[in-house]
């Protein structure tokens, strides 16, 4: 595209699905994150793509269980109380391990909760969800540029690891606007090859005798033996994806720092305008920003406990959840104090100010 | 020498999972016959329920999927986009597609999604022993229905061919029974005939086979059949209730 654009997160995202490769879209409509299903179902026809309304969020999810056994690029989306009904479909793909995205522009909870931004689905996201010992490979975007560029990352993190991949944004996130910069189209050379990557595992048309294959999608081992052996490399796969995905953002980070801080998405967002405001008061505080929340920056947090930092704070918009992880990380060697807002309800970066002044 | 009787090259050569006297060997194979006749097993890909047939993703000899309990609708409807170039099926129980998996079929259905759905109705829950299905019969005793199914406190049996009949989509329809050789052969018309108009891609298309299961009903496979006949038919009347092709096509 070349020049900047400005759009809301929700649409956005879905273009940049689109320039990713993502030609199958199924979903149902949800408050804060419909935008994006309005924006498939105009566009996917004017790529030859598809775009189904389904009758639920399990039919969605299950329909993306569908289409990624097929190894296409395939996405979903929805917004907290949705996200739940996919998690049972999420299993099963994190089970057949079958590449797809998953985007969840959270709000309120629980229940119906309401349409605010919020951050409560922390603990489902990173931490199961849906049955099983599986893990979802988790990307927290805190601008609509990162929000987008984000797409592709997931589509590329899916197919790496034939694992389901889950964008956590908020309602916030969804329906802002601001100038976004675009990746250009993938080719119809490189959707080509694409499609054929996942050729050895995925259900694609057939040959005859001797190369006809009999291609399984499936989560079910009823011999024990086999399904703990299963496990087992599902486990290996995720070790493999903390050592190599680990992604953060260092904000302030200096040895100066008197103060660490750790927030993620809208949260870590609203911190940095308190730290900057800090920092020209003299007062030198640190951010570490998990850009995924699983597999999750334990080891980046620990590295900055030195001698001079005395308190860890975290920000978040729930009741407190990212902050079990953080205290993990500090593993009890200093406080970790906490701030969290809910129902839907932002801090102001005044009141974040006032939290770190307290703690410094 | 002359082959006469084969497995069809669109089942494995592995060993069935199921009871003797079970009919989804008979409706398997019927499957299997049509798409090898038609030339379809090179572009076929199959949805496995959960229940009783829920290895049937090992059986047949092409791709198949395994879905959750009464998703294979929903899965068969991203397989079929996703691949449009090829040919899906979906192979569904009675629990599976008339109970935990209604939303699934009915708007698989509605949509007229190029998929066929094959639906075994033995009025039980086979696999986890013998409990009240959606099409269980008024008085039936199963193992969660021990006086006797009470339509005025459970409702009566969901007759799957008749619900999808209200809908304007669907391309066929119809309910056959697998009793006696000689409505094994009439419904393995219908099968071939269903998998044919999937092959023209014409629509969604729906066989219902009105089955018995002797080990839940407790019954020999010969009373079983009779039973089935006297209880089963006054309920699912075998007939076509749709098929498009005729009076000219849609």
């Amino acid at each position: 595209m070349g020049e900047k654009v400005l759009m809301k997160g929700n649409e956005a995202v879905a273009e940049a699905a689109i320039r990713a490769g993502c030609r199958l879209y199924f979903a149902y409509p949800i408050t804060p994150q419909s935008e994006l299903i309005e924006y498939m179902s105009r566009m996917m026809p004017k790529v030859n793509g598809t775009f189904v309304q389904a009758e639920s969020e399990i039919a969605a999810i299950n329909m993306v269980y569908g289409a990624a056994g097929c190894g296409k690029r395939v996405m979903t989306s929805s917004s907290s109380p949705g996200i739940s009904l996919k998690m049972e479909g999420i299993s099963y793909i994190a089970g057949a391990e079958l590449p797809a995205v998953i985007i969840n522009v959270q709000r309120g909870g629980p229940g119906l909760g309401d349409i605010q931004p919020a951050q409560g689905d922390y603990f489902q996201a990173t931490k199961g969800g849906g049955h099983g010992d599986y893990r979802l490979i988790v990307l927290a975007p805190s601008t609509v540029q990162e929000f987008a560029d984000m797409a592709g990352s997931a589509f590329e993190l899916a197919d790496k690891y034939r694992n389901p991949v889950m964008i956590l944004s908020d309602g916030l996130l969804g329906q802002m606007m601001e100038p976004v910069d675009f990746k250009p189209h993938k080719t119809e050379e490189e959707l080509e090859e694409l499609g054929k990557q996942h050729y050895d595992w995925c259900m694609h048309p057939n040959e005859d005798e001797p190369n006809h294959h009999h291609h399984e999608i499936n989560s079910l081992e009823i011999d024990p033996l086999v399904l703990e052996k299963h496990v087992i490399h599902l486990g290996e796969k995720y070790d493999e994806i903390e050592k190599n995905e680990i992604r953060y953002e260092e904000y302030n980070i200096s040895d100066d720092n008197d103060v660490l801080v750790v927030a993620f998405g809208t949260a870590a967002r609203i911190v940095k305008s308190a730290i900057d405001e800090l920092q020209e008061e003299g007062k030198s505080v640190g951010m570490i920003r998990p850009i995924t929340v699983w597999p999750y920056p334990y080891k980046a947090i620990a590295d900055r406990i030195t001698s001079k930092i005395k308190k860890v704070v975290v920000f978040e918009l729930n009741l407190g959840q990212m902050v079990e992880d953080v205290k993990l990380a500090v593993n009890g060697k200093i406080p970790v104090e906490f701030l969290g807002k809910v129902g839907g309800i932002l801090f102001t970066p005044e009141e974040a100010k006032t939290k770190i002044l307290e703690n410094i | 020498m002359e082959v006469i009787a084969q497995r069809p090259k669109s089942l494995r050569d592995i060993q069935f999972t199921y009871c003797p006297g079970c009919t989804h060997g008979i409706s398997h194979r019927l499957i299997a016959e049509s798409i090898d006749e038609l030339g379809l097993r090179n572009k076929m890909m199959g949805v496995a329920p959960v229940g009783c047939s829920v290895f049937a993703y090992k059986f047949f000899n092409f791709d198949m999927a395994e879905a959750a309990h009464g998703r294979a609708p929903a899965l068969a409807t991203g397989m079929k986009r996703a691949r449009p170039e090829m040919h899906v099926f979906t192979y569904q129980g009675d629990g599976d597609l008339a109970a935990i998996g209604t939303a699934e079929i009915i708007h698989a259905a509605n949509r007229g999604e190029h998929i066929s759905v094959f639906f075994v109705n033995n009025a039980i829950y086979g696999m986890t022993g013998g409990q009240m299905a959606p099409t269980t019969l008024p008085g039936m005793k199963t193992s969660t229905s021990p006086y006797g199914r009470d339509e005025k406190d459970i409702g009566y049996p969901i007759t799957a061919c008749e619900m999808l009949s209200s809908l304007k989509a669907p391309y066929f329809i119809e309910r056959v029974s697998l009793l006696s050789p000689k409505e094994i052969i009439k419904a393995k018309k219908v099968v071939k005939k269903s998998l044919q108009f999937n092959k023209e891609n014409r629509g969604f298309t729906f066989v219902e086979f009105v089955s018995t299961c002797p080990t839940n009903w407790g019954l020999d496979p010969i009373k079983a059949r009779d039973w089935a006949r006297e209880n089963m038919f006054p309920y699912f009347p075998v007939k076509n209730f749709r098929d498009k092709s005729l009076n000219g096509g849609e």
